[in-house]
This record gives C-alpha cells, sequence and structure tokens, in this order.
C-alpha cells in the first residue's frame, strides 16, 4: 500500500488533493450565472450564500472554502446590491498567495454576457494554475478528514461508525489529523467525552461545549432523535448518541474548533456547528447533511466520510464525499453511489481493524486523484446559512 | 438462525442483525462470553435482547455505557425497548408508542 501520492502545495504550506476552481456567489440573485460560469467543467465547482443581508458566519465560511486546500484559485460574483462584497472575498483569497478575479453581473450586462465574462475569467484561472501549481509528495500528516453520518440505521451504530471510528484511530496514529462534529448527537455523554480529552484545557473545552448544545436542544424543545429511530430499535437518545459517537475511534480530543477556524495541531478535533445563544434561536438542531459536511469542509478536511445505513445520494463541492454504509442491502441496493461497504464486520467476515485497513486503502486511492462514487456522479451538493458564532453583541447596530 | 451482535464485553444487550420469533439465536461481536442465547418473545431487526436479568433501577449497558435505567424486571432474552428502559435525560421517550415511536401527548384539534 503506498502511504505516499501526489498533492497541491499551496502557499500556507498547505496540500490539496484537488486543484479546483471555486466560484462563490454573494447573493441568491447570481446563483444562476455562478451555476452556469461552472457548468461543463469537472474542475470548477460552485458554492453560494443565499441572502442579501450579510452573515459574519456566512463570510467566514466564504473565506475558509476560498482558502481551501483542494482550492487553487477562487472566482467570486456578485449581482451588484446585495451587502456581501465579491472584491474582498477576492482580495482575502489572493492574499492567501491563489488567484482570485471578481465581478459584478450589473456591471457587465445580462446573463449572457455575464456567464461569458466569468468563463472568460475561469478560462484564465485555469491556466494560471495549470503553469504555477506546485504538485509535492503528499503523506497521512498532510491529511484532514471529516465524518459525518446521516439517514442512519441500526447498523450506522454497529458498523458504520465503529468502522469510521477504527480509520480515525489508525489515521491519527499515521500523524493525520481527524475532525467530527454532530455534537448535538452527543448528548448524555458529557463524562465520555470529557474522558476523552487530550488535556484539561480541552475537557474544558468539551464541556462548554456539551453544556452549549445540551442548553440550544432544551431551548429549541428538540433532541436529535425520531419516530423512525425509536421503531427502529433506539431506545433513548443516549442510545443513539453512542451510536453516531462511535465514529469519533478511542484516540484523545484535542479540543474543539468552531466553524471555519483553523485546525492548530494534528490529532482528533471535535467541530462545534451549535449557534451561539442568540435572539434568532432557529427550531432545529441539525438543518441537513450538507450543512455539516460543509463545516467539515471548512475545517480544512480534504476529503469527508459519510457514514449512511439507509442510504443517501448527496455530495459535497470542493472535498470528495466517501460514503460508507453498513447496511448491506443498502450498498446492494445502491452500489453506484456507495464507496465501502462496512457491514462485513456483523458478520464477522472481518474485524474493525481489517475494515478500518481496506478503508485506509480505498482513501489513499481517492486522495491520489480517483473520484469517490459521488463526485464521479457529479455531486456537489452545499449549502451556506444564517447562524450567529462569535458574533457582537446585540447593541452594536439595530436601534428600535 | 437469527443473529444479535454485542459491542463492548460489558454489555448486557445486544441488538438483533435479523427479526426472529422466540427461539435460539446466535450472538456476534468481537467481546463474547457466550454463543448462544433464548429468545422469550419475538423481537425486530435492529431491536435490543437482554443477555441477562436486569432489575428496576440498573443500567441498561450497550457500548460499554448506560444508554438508560431498567424501568421493569427484564429477564435474559427479553426485547428491551421504551416499555421497560427509562432514558435518564429524556423524558418523552417513555410516553411515545412501543411500536411506532410516535408521540401521543401532540394535540390535532
Amino acid at each position: 500500500m503506498s502511504d505516499v501520492w501526489p498533492g497541491y502545495l499551496r502557499s500556507d504550506g498547505r496540500k490539496g488533493i484537488r486543484n479546483l476552481i471555486l466560484v462563490i456567489y454573494t447573493v441568491e440573485c447570481a446563483g444562476f450565472v455562478a451555476h452556469q460560469i461552472g457548468a461543463g467543467d469537472d474542475d470548477v465547482h460552485v458554492i453560494g450564500f443565499p441572502g442579501c443581508y450579510d452573515n459574519q458566519y456566512a463570510v467566514r465560511m466564504m473565506l475558509a472554502l476560498g482558502k481551501h486546500p483542494n482550492v487553487g484559485a477562487v472566482l467570486s460574483v456578485g449581482l451588484g446590491c446585495e451587502y456581501t462584497q465579491p472584491k474582498r472575498i477576492a482580495d482575502v483569497v489572493r492574499e492567501s498567495g491563489r488567484p482570485a478575479e471578481w465581478f459584478y453581473i450589473q456591471e457587465h450586462g445580462g446573463t449572457t454576457a455575464s456567464i461569458e465574462h466569468g468563463r472568460s475569467l475561469t478560462a484564465s484561472l485555469r491556466e494560471r494554475l495549470r503553469t504555477q501549481t506546485q504538485i509535492v509528495e503528499m503523506t497521512w500528516s498532510d491529511l484532514i478528514v471529516g465524518a459525518e453520518c446521516g439517514g442512519s440505521d441500526g447498523t450506522s451504530g454497529l458498523a458504520g461508525n465503529p468502522v469510521v471510528g477504527a480509520f480515525f484511530d489508525l489515521l491519527v496514529d499515521r500523524g493525520g489529523t481527524a475532525v467530527f462534529e454532530e455534537i448535538v448527537e452527543m448528548i448524555g455523554l458529557k463524562p465520555i467525552l470529557k474522558q476523552r480529552a487530550a488535556t484539561p484545557e480541552a475537557s474544558a473545552a468539551l464541556e462548554r461545549t456539551y453544556d452549549k448544545a445540551e442548553r440550544y436542544c432544551r431551548e429549541v424543545r428538540q433532541y436529535s432523535i425520531s419516530p423512525g429511530n425509536f421503531a427502529g430499535g433506539l431506545t433513548t437518545i443516549e442510545e443513539k448518541s453512542m451510536g453516531a459517537f462511535a465514529k469519533s475511534g478511542t484516540k484523545p480530543i484535542q479540543g474543539v474548533v468552531q466553524v471555519s477556524e483553523p485546525l492548530s495541531a494534528k490529532g482528533l478535533w471535535l467541530l462545534d456547528s451549535v449557534p451561539d445563544a442568540f435572539f434568532m434561536q432557529f427550531g432545529y438542531t441539525n438543518p441537513n447533511d450538507t450543512e455539516g459536511i460543509m463545516d467539515l469542509i471548512a475545517a480544512g478536511a480534504q476529503i469527508v466520510l459519510f457514514v449512511t445505513g439507509r442510504g443517501s445520494v448527496i455530495g459535497s463541492p470542493i472535498s470528495p464525499l466517501v460514503k460508507v454504509t453498513g447496511n448491506a442491502r443498502t450498498f446492494a441496493r445502491m452500489r453506484e453511489d456507495m464507496d465501502f461497504d462496512a457491514s462485513r464486520v456483523l458478520t464477522n467476515e472481518v474485524s474493525l481493524k481489517q475494515a478500518a485497513e481496506e478503508l485506509a486503502k480505498l482513501i489513499t486511492a481517492i486522495a491520489a486523484g480517483m473520484p469517490s462514487k459521488p463526485e464521479a456522479l457529479k455531486h456537489r451538493e452545499y449549502f451556506l446559512m444564517y447562524k450567529y458564532q462569535d458574533t457582537p453583541s446585540l447593541e452594536a447596530g439595530c436601534h428600535a | 438462525m437469527a443473529t444479535a451482535f454485542k459491542i463492548a464485553a460489558k454489555d448486557n444487550v445486544a441488538t438483533m442483525l435479523e427479526s426472529s420469533r422466540p427461539q435460539e439465536i446466535q450472538l456476534r461481536g468481537e467481546a463474547l462470553q457466550e454463543e448462544f442465547l433464548n429468545l422469550i418473545e419475538s423481537i425486530e431487526l435492529g431491536h435490543k435482547i437482554a443477555l441477562q436479568a436486569i432489575a428496576p433501577g440498573e443500567k441498561i449497558i450497550k457500548y460499554g455505557v448506560a444508554i438508560g435505567l431498567a424501568s421493569q424486571p427484564i429477564q435474559r432474552g427479553e426485547w428491551v425497548h421504551l416499555h421497560n428502559c427509562q432514558s435518564q435525560l429524556d423524558e418523552r421517550s417513555s410516553t411515545l408508542d412501543l411500536h411506532t415511536g410516535l408521540p401521543g401527548d401532540t394535540r390535532y384539534e
């Protein structure tokens, strides 16, 4: 098994496994043009923020994605009257050493003229990437892998998540970085989380993050468990939480990062995606799987593992999504979408450790350029939302 | 033969890998102390079976940790679910329909 593959060196020292052009639109009104600019080009991915009124959390996220190691260049597209400024996005990306362009649709005529202008800009960005990107050797210690689960069934907690957890153990042992989220699916596990802390500081951060998540669940009057979960055999939120937490493996947790915050050291990290206390509390704990996947990518993950027992057909822009299922029937029925069959640990066909080694082999192939199943199918779902984390007080701004 | 999966050595429940009527089933997993067990009632795929007798107030252990407390005496081979296992955090879950998980406390009027 090869533990070295070619990567794309960025000027901040991070290495990418893809060399993409990212088109970022700054309001829904520019979304159609942005998607048309990227249409038909596998090396152009598109993300954007729908709101006209801007949001600090969303801006931080667009900047983190624009400077992602898998992104080599950025084109930022605005309509021309929204709050979020495409020029400022391009400036920050340029400061990171990447080529970046921007324009306002209203300054370039209508739909067709804007698409043509955008396509000429992506063509010149592609040429600069082709001639300027430095290709270097890359290995486990250069890799950040994220993990998320969704469309879970009884096998996710028994096979899918434990196999990902065993792979995370192996990744950390090889000097890499692993990041997981879904703290709202860790309700009931506070003492267990704290036992896993690498340092007293990490323990305090885990406790704060847990308490915030539990308070949030109480405020929106919702734990992350549904009638279908109970009918499928889960009896308590604690049981569901343990099944979800299994994907973190067994290594010490180095600390907690908030969304779009870079990881400061290697090893295993918890990503906190729960909104801070704010006057706008939305009535859900996790809006959808794609939102969590985007949070993991914004943390710098070059690959994200997605565990799904029932089966899911999403993908992601920027970083390949790798689908793991613990359900043999789902693997057979949705073969085209599923990357890895973890169900064999339930029949004692392979041990957890063997399954994790096989998954590691698949990850190196994908890191070396083989498309994951959702990537090959051109799934590029994304979701950027209004959220409040680390936001100035209410007194700053609006007055009645 | 139907099978059930036990995760950690300390667990006092296992999870059914197929639905089964009352009969002898086989246990699977990397932490087994025994290989066979008698179901004393029908249990569906994904649901839990008690590996030993559990008294009211005792912990129900899966993944090596307490996932709830027994609210009724539980026999070896019995189905463990909302009717005899109570969350330590979520009071509402014990009021849900045992088979569908649906709530009965929301008014539709």
